[in-house]
């Protein structure tokens, strides 16, 4: 149990970081990151409960294609990223403000 | 039932997978000029969908292992999904913002995000969920950026994916607490390990829950997680716009009907006004006020926008609200109305939209500056936008009047505690009154009159009559809504 929570722990740390970088950076690659950091934290997450739950293979299967999901994500969001910085000359998530009320 | 067996009752999903190939292969094999044929593949597929779908009526049972169920209650939504694409495919041939682009991907997008929303209506596992819910957040990031060299469109895709990762990967987090709880990915599994959890877990569960609420409060764009729906609205083309303030949306409260029925009520059947009781936190008053600071918020900005098409974003953030409003008392009256709801929604603010595009590919703007005089330029969109603002209003007889009329009328029936719910409703149908007859007021009122007459092109004016007549009609005559809705209210209950 006590390595369970350790686990535990570092995932709630990774996640909170990630959590962190979401708000706080600007960049659009260093948002991505810290998106990338939440789901590994849910994978870690995922793979302790299994492990040492005593709980059957869900967690694994979940956390392959939360892997998967996460890497398309990443693709599509760079990919727009790519994009962004063709046309306006910047990839910070704050200048591209066109849209306002 | 086991996977083989299984596919005999996936017909749907497979044709649909089907045509998401032939879509891509036949985009490769024409020029860009032609590209518009991809749309007939996948129209011609829908509609081949929606046969195969309602042969399968009423069968009830889970698929693949407990992966996700085949029930009426699903059946409804895949329809309403495949009648707004439809809508949508044939407007897209329209849409003056995509001719330079190559419309190949976009109708393959499509329909891949058909495919998403299926598995969303009806997933029952928390596997499923997710990935449902990441294909859908995935195309729609790609569709609101589109229109490559059109900053506004970039935005509005940077904006979304942003959002959508970032809501998504809390949810998955939730989604992981609650796993570690209950041990299981299988909503009948989990409602009855929770059943049995003592008090020392219920801190975990509550964040869990929370953090659930927020990757579903993203997808039907509910306070406080709607900041991407003004700025991914406007900048996305059109034709996208609507689309996704129609058919994710109905997915999003599929999917979060089905959580909350299954795993936090009784996991029965419906009983009547049974509410989330698993905590000692006061879940239908947080839905409840959440519901209310969606609408409000909705309506109150929408006041202030300048563009018509900004106006229409927030103002479905409203009817979000609305709907939400009859989450808290979780009986089968609420999921009726939403049900209900969502029908004259469907109709009534894809027409909405299509007004927008119509004008647009005439003025190119989308500001109440260019909809000046237009009731007497173009006398048939003005009288057909009229009546969509009349409905989005909720004035009878319109198809809008008997949405809100059943989402009050089962809040009422929930009990006294939810009253102060329905007179706020009722408040901001008032709020909404304005800034929907400002429309009507500049169209008709102001500008000077011109005397040359504007036809919009025909396949237009076809769609729009497809949208506007059910508008009207089901305002007087709502049966065929009422009793379609009322046979598909059967939930796959699962029996221990």
């Amino acid at each position: 149990m006590d390595q369970l929570n350790s686990y535990l722990f570092i995932a709630a740390i990774l996640f909170s970081l990630g959590v962190f970088g979401v708000i706080t950076r600007r960049n659009g690659i260093a948002v991505l990151m810290g998106v990338e950091l939440i789901l590994n934290a849910a994978n870690i997450n995922f793979i302790a409960f299994s492990r040492f739950g005593g709980m059957n293979f869900d967690g694994h299967v979940f956390g392959l294609l939360v892997i998967v999901l996460a890497a398309a994500e990443a693709a599509v969001a760079l990919a727009i990223i790519i994009n962004i910085y063709n046309n306006m000359n910047t990839i910070n998530v704050d200048q591209a403000s066109q849209l306002k009320q | 039932m086991t996977n083989l067996q299984s596919l005999d009752l996936f017909w749907p999903e497979l044709i649909i997978t089907v045509v998401i190939l032939t879509a891509l292969i036949v985009d490769l094999c024409i020029e860009k000029s032609k590209s518009d044929v991809v749309g007939w593949v996948l129209v011609i597929g829908l509609l081949i969908t929606a046969i195969a779908i309602w042969n399968q009526d009423k069968t009830t049972t889970t698929l693949f292992t407990d992966m996700i169920v085949l029930d009426p209650f699903a059946t409804f939504f895949k329809l309403l999904i495949i009648l707004s694409t439809l809508l949508v495919a044939v407007v897209s041939w329209q849409n003056n913002e995509l001719d330079e682009y190559r419309k190949g991907e976009y109708f393959t997008l499509l329909g891949i995000l058909v495919l998403g929303l299926f598995l969303m209506a009806s997933s029952i596992d928390l596997i499923m969920v997710y990935i449902s819910i990441e294909v859908v957040s995935i195309m729609s990031f790609i569709l609101a950026g589109y229109l490559k060299l059109d900053t506004r469109s970039n935005e509005a895709g940077l904006k979304y994916v942003v959002y959508g990762a970032f809501s998504s990967g809390i949810m998955l987090f939730g989604l992981s607490i609650l796993f570690g709880l209950t041990g299981s990915t299988n909503y009948f599994i989990i409602q009855k390990s929770l059943a049995g959890l003592d008090g020392s877990a219920s801190a975990a569960l509550v964040m869990a829950l929370l953090m659930i609420l927020a990757g579903f409060g993203y997808k039907i764009s509910a306070v406080p997680f709607h900041f991407w729906t003004p700025d991914v609205y406007e900048g996305a083309p059109t034709t996208i716009t609507a689309y996704l303030s129609v058919a994710p949306k109905a997915a999003g409260f599929a999917i979060i009907i089905r959580f909350f029925h299954q795993v936090f009520a009784d996991g029965g059947a419906l009983a009547d006004a049974e509410s989330l009781s698993m905590t000692d936190v006061p879940w239908p008053e947080i839905i409840g006020i959440l519901a209310v600071a969606t609408m409000t918020l909705g309506n109150l900005v929408a006041i202030q926008q300048e563009s018509i098409k900004r106006m229409l974003a927030y103002s479905s953030v409203a009817h979000a609200g609305y709907m939400m409003l009859a989450l808290p008392v979780l009986s089968i009256q609420t999921v009726y109305a939403i049900m209900v709801y969502l029908v004259m929604y469907l109709f009534m603010n894809l027409g909405a939209f299509f007004v927008v595009i119509t004008v647009k590919n005439k003025t190119g703007g989308e500001t109440f500056d260019d909809y000046r005089g237009l009731g007497w330029e173009m006398p048939f969109i003005g009288v057909v936008m009229t009546l969509f603002m009349l409905s989005l209003t909720g004035l009878p007889p319109t198809a809008g009047f008997i949405g809100k009329f059943y989402i009050f009328s089962a809040l009422i029936s929930g009990g006294s505690q939810y009253y102060w719910l329905a007179i706020v409703g009722g408040i901001n149908s008032v709020i909404s009154l304005y800034y929907y007859f400002h429309v009507v007021k500049v169209m008709f009122l102001e500008g000077e009159r011109k005397e040359t007459l504007v036809q919009p092109p025909e396949v237009m004016s076809g769609v729009l009559l497809a949208t506007a007549i059910p508008v009207f009609l089901f305002g007087i005559y709502w049966n065929p809504v009422v009793n379609w809705v009322q046979n598909s209210l059967i939930f796959y209950v699962q029996t221990m």
